[in-house]
């Protein structure tokens, strides 16, 4: 019973908190980049009048359809934040984040606009890019530790997991800069000046429709930092300064490199998921086969 | 000042100007004036926009797609007009194919002139333009 409780709080925070959380990390990550552009750059708050201001634009859309997609789309990514938040089974969390993006996708293809329907296409392709690793995490948390159950990953004891999958934690900092829709700059929705696709898979959505899409980034923001947390299981504290930490990384990285590619991206990131996602899970493989673990 | 004033965001057309104004535009987004402090980002997408930024005289084949740009951006929208062609045709105002400013095709809200316009002219004229859509924003909520 006690435990239920837990869930429910757990899940209801986020549900609450993260998109305050997500929005501030956006903030943050903006003036960053402007500190590195040599820029004073936007208010930390500024995502949050972004949104405050789409919020009361006319209502347009290039295909009715569009709201509902996006809405499914808020709504999923939300649940799939709450199921991790409430400690349930990876795997669902896993599967709902991906039903979350085909709605995305399918609201792209909705508009009768062949640049929405190039962002959907790439929106897909990223997709497939994190989709593997997203499953080699629920896999190696689950042969670490014995259990799907978020809320038991969390609590276990002895070395955290990610002293047992480097790898697999490598692969999900580097699918970190695509979810974040940092790079690459031709699928990315980020805020620089300039993009290949203006604003990727958002590009025919405006006012609420726009501003649904920018909380549910927000929420999934939060979603892939809490993964990174997952890792520390048994120490939170510091799950959450790497956690931080990550997000500054990719800030860099995405400064670092700004003319990435799609292709680039589709290549590097499946390369970095076999061979240092799959090897890791082999090796834990073996080694628990032959009872070393 | 509430959201709208706080977050301009920005589509740039340029309707057969000679580039001029358009290089000032750019160079207002530079790390020496930096717009994005203002919260103004450069959308290049009219489904995104709220001010919409004009440079050139507007000539017979370009007609079309400015009114259709400008139709495409969600109310509340206001419209800029940068530089001396923009705002008037200059001194291409007499040509057989140009219309002779952007407002004998869309309605213009605020008058950037200049050849070429400076970035602290083209600053100016946003945030003028900002005053107004906030007050268009106020208007619409009334009328709900």
């Amino acid at each position: 019973m006690n435990q239920i409780i837990l869930m429910v709080i757990g899940a209801v925070v986020f549900l609450i908190a993260a998109p305050f959380l997500g929005g501030i990390l956006s903030g943050i990550d903006r003036k960053l980049t402007a500190k590195m552009q040599s820029r004073r750059g936007p208010p930390i708050l500024q995502p949050f009048y972004d949104v405050a201001k789409l919020w009361h634009k006319e209502k347009v859309f290039a295909n009715p359809v569009e709201k509902i997609f996006t809405i499914s789309y808020l709504v999923f990514i939300a649940l799939s934040g709450a199921l991790l938040f409430g400690g349930f089974n990876i795997l669902l969390i896993v599967f709902c984040l991906a039903l979350a993006h085909t709605f995305i996708i399918l609201a792209a293809y909705a508009a009768n606009a062949p640049y929405s329907h190039i962002g959907a296409e790439r929106e897909l392709l990223s997709v497939m890019v994190a989709e593997p690793i997203l499953i080699l995490i629920g896999a190696g948390l689950f042969m670490v530790t014995g259990t799907f159950m978020v809320s038991e990953i969390f609590f276990a004891s002895g070395l955290p997991a990610i002293c047992y999958l480097p790898g697999v934690f490598v692969a999900l900092i580097a699918v970190l800069t695509l979810k974040l829709r940092k790079s690459p700059f031709d699928i990315s929705t980020s805020h620089h000046a300039h993009q290949e696709l203006v604003k990727g898979v958002t590009s025919s959505f405006a006012g609420k429709t726009l501003a649904n899409v920018e909380i549910a980034h927000w929420y999934e923001t939060v979603i892939f930092l809490g993964l990174i947390v997952l890792f520390f299981g048994g120490y939170p504290i510091l799950g959450i300064i790497v956690a931080l930490a990550a997000f500054i990384l990719e800030i860099v990285i995405d400064n670092i490199f700004p003319r990435v590619t799609w292709q680039m991206t589709v290549k590097s990131l499946w390369l970095i998921t076999l061979i240092l996602g799959v090897i890791n899970i082999i090796v834990i493989g073996i080694l628990s086969a032959g009872g070393m673990l | 000042m509430t959201s709208s004033a706080k977050s301009p965001w920005i589509l740039h057309y340029n309707a057969s100007s000679c580039n001029g104004c358009d290089i000032e535009i750019l160079a207002a987004l530079t790390p020496m004036y930096d717009v994005e402090r203002f919260g103004i980002v450069n959308t290049g997408n009219p489904a995104h926009a709220d001010i919409f930024v004009v440079t050139g005289g507007v000539n017979e084949q370009n007609k079309e797609v400015l009114k259709n740009l400008y139709e495409q951006i969600p109310a509340p929208k206001v419209v800029v007009a940068v530089g001396i062609c923009a705002s008037s045709g200059g001194v291409f105002r007499d040509c057989y194919n140009v219309s002779g400013g952007i407002d004998t095709v869309i309605p213009v809200d605020v008058y950037v002139p200049g050849c070429s316009v400076r970035p602290e002219a083209l600053i100016e004229g946003i945030v003028k333009a900002i005053g107004i859509l906030e007050e268009k924003r106020a208007a619409m909520e009334e009328k709900k």
